[in-house]
């Protein structure tokens, strides 16, 4: 049996955390089917990297460093990872669902003509009898997602085809360091004897890279807003809020669309997953999609006019009503009670 | 210079306003429930094509789309806004497709279509949110990809120079054509419908709905050729049927579960001042907030 291997992402000179979070999944499913964690880093000036890789307990790191890895781009990074993955067989691939893993894990998967899941928010080893061909799949990766909008959800594997190949968005995954004197082995790959020219056609000509302004990820309180706030103004009393409590501005997916807020606000399955000590949802009906991203939160708290909004059966505080007037008297009594 | 555009369009059942009736006593999705739609991203590319056509005369912009016949919907729809034609790609041989099934198929439609410069589509569909397809396809025809795209600035010279829309940042990447790009929601909505062009396409049929129409209707294709949406079947384009459908798609469905809430034990809270006071000292004093 093959094994497992995570495609990690490098972001300003350092592992990206969802690569870090899958790393995490994966030495646990490793685990469970005996056998290696293996990352694979592509960029430029990669020395040292493997430090920040090993203590999340990557057994071997396959490293491609050369100038043309320094900026992403489709074309090459396919071809050093299929060439890779055709030499070592793996069993199963996971990629971050960010611009890049969406990007290049469909084309590593058309390219090995192999199934690949898209944004899971859960990842578990199984088996699988299949009736009709009398076959039984032992171990498999059970690719759980939200489909069709949310309203169901659906386990998906890949029985015949390897590796099996998942993405994963950025804050699914918890992160956590497996044995800070765990060591591996790292392989270098000979990127200049793979590439050909017709690789290279694409070329980044600009580009500008900013800091994520809002971060939503690591705040420990939350108010977030959906389609119930009713417009952009009405949505902007929630950064109101917000700045009393010290908290940080989240939306539902709605409320992005309807351009109340900015896509980096998304929290659910579409947009970040967070874990906040305290979670007030303001005019948010709570389809799966949005609950996907923030089910895990401490506490939380639903202000919208229905009484039978899905989002009230996993609220630990239900208020009832007129939204923008609740969140108006919340701010004026929190100032009253806090000094 | 004219370029050859083919945009890429799926037809969705519109996942973002589900009602109460969209899923069945028995857990599992009510299709009919739901209305059909040209997906959102996939009008985001046709207008990217469009704005070619008005900067590139003598462009030709062709929308093809796989799906079962009511498809043809969303061709005319194309139409009416300002494509030159369309192929519809329909039979039971791609029901079951997942992503690279599907991509197979399209790749294998598109190698007969045979003549492009450019191949559109939107990022993703609403009712899988994937984003697949687009690369697949990309890679199945050998070509270059260029995904969240947002802004065309020039495709001449037989170069394209795109403006990327990604997490943290803007990105603008010249490729050879033909490539593959996928469009973003951030990039400028869809022009309407032209009057004139609907008035000048409402009649245009694929063959099956042509058959279940009366004969004069018939004629009018054969004197108005422009209104034959051409409908394509598995026979009419060449593929390997082992990579079609539910047999040729790797990923299975293992299990699908209708979404039930945990409820969980909530306070009920009813909106007056002493009740919302009471919530805010408590959690103050728990350290919850403050």
């Amino acid at each position: 049996m093959g094994n497992l291997f995570v495609i990690c992402e490098i972001e300003e000179g350092k592992i990206a955390d969802v690569s870090l979070e899958l790393l995490t999944k994966g030495r646990s499913l490793a685990n469970d089917l005996s056998c290696k964690l293996e990352a694979v880093v592509l960029g430029h000036q990669l020395k040292g990297i493997e430090k920040q890789v090993f203590p999340f307990g990557v057994d071997v790191l396959h490293l491609a460093d050369s100038k043309d890895l320094e900026i992403y781009t489709t074309l090459p990074f396919t071809a050093v990872i299929v060439d890779l993955f055709k030499q070592e067989k793996p069993e199963i691939c996971l990629l971050g669902a960010t611009t890049l893993g969406r990007d290049l894990g469909p084309r590593i998967s058309s390219a090995l003509q192999s199934g690949l899941t898209a944004d899971c928010t859960s990842l578990e080893i199984g088996d699988h009898e299949d009736k009709k061909a009398g076959k039984t799949y032992k171990n498999l990766l059970y690719q759980i997602r939200p489909a069709f909008g949310g309203n169901i959800v659906a386990t998906i594997i890949n029985p015949d085809c390897r590796p099996q190949m998942a993405t994963v968005r950025e804050g699914v995954m918890k992160m956590e360091v497996y044995n800070e004197n765990h060591k591996g082995k790292v392989k270098t790959i000979d990127v200049d004897k793979l590439l050909k020219p017709e690789d290279l056609v694409v070329k980044v000509i600009e580009r500008h890279m900013e800091k994520s302004k809002v971060n939503i990820k690591n705040s420990s309180i939350i108010v977030a807003g959906g389609y119930g706030m009713g417009s952009r103004e009405g949505f902007n009393q929630l950064f109101q809020l917000a700045e009393v409590l010290s908290a940080e501005v989240g939306a539902s997916r709605a409320a992005v669309d309807a351009g109340y807020a900015d896509h980096e606000r998304q929290i659910g399955q579409t947009g970040v997953t967070v874990r906040p000590k305290l979670y007030i949802a303001c005019g948010i009906s709570g389809q799966i999609q949005h609950t996907a991203g923030m089910e895990e939160s401490a506490m939380v708290i639903a202000i919208n006019n229905d009484s039978n909004a899905p989002i009230n059966k996993i609220a630990d505080y239900v208020i009832n009503g007129e939204v923008n007037d609740i969140v108006a008297k919340l701010i004026k009594l929190y100032k009253k009670n806090s000094k | 210079m004219g370029l050859k555009i083919i945009v890429l369009a799926k037809q969705v059942p519109d996942t973002r306003n589900v009602g109460k009736d969209a899923m069945k006593a028995d857990g599992t999705v009510n299709r009919a429930a739901l209305a059909a739609i040209f997906n959102p991203e996939d009008l985001n590319a046709l207008e990217q094509a469009l704005r070619l056509k008005d900067r590139y005369p003598g462009s030709e912009i062709t929308i093809l789309t796989m799906g079962p016949g009511r498809a043809a919907d969303i061709i005319r729809e194309g139409l009416y806004r300002g494509a030159d034609k369309g192929y519809l790609l329909t039979d039971r041989a791609f029901a079951g497709s997942d992503t690279l099934a599907t991509s197979y198929a399209i790749a294998c439609a598109i190698r007969k279509i045979k003549h492009f410069d450019l191949i559109v589509a939107g990022r993703q569909a609403i009712d899988g949110d994937t984003a697949q397809v687009g690369p697949q396809v990309a890679e199945k025809l050998n070509l270059p990809q260029i995904t969240y795209a947002e802004t065309v600035k020039s495709a001449e010279g037989g170069k394209i120079t795109v403006v990327r829309r990604l997490e943290r940042g803007v990105e603008t990447v010249e490729a050879p054509l033909p490539c593959v790009i996928t469009v973003n929601a951030s990039a400028p909505d869809c022009r309407p419908r032209n009057a004139k062009r609907v008035m000048k396409f409402k009649h245009a049929k694929t063959v099956t709905e042509s058959q279940a129409q009366s004969e004069d209707y018939i004629d009018l294709t054969n004197d108005r050729p422009y209104l034959n949406i051409e409908e394509w079947s598995v026979n009419d384009i060449e593929t390997d049927m082992k990579w079609l459908g539910l047999g040729g798609s790797p990923t299975k469905v293992k299990k699908i579960e209708n979404v039930v809430f945990q409820a969980k034990e909530s306070k009920r809270i009813t909106n007056n001042e002493e009740e919302l006071e009471a919530m805010i000292v408590e959690l103050i004093e728990n350290h919850t907030i403050g």
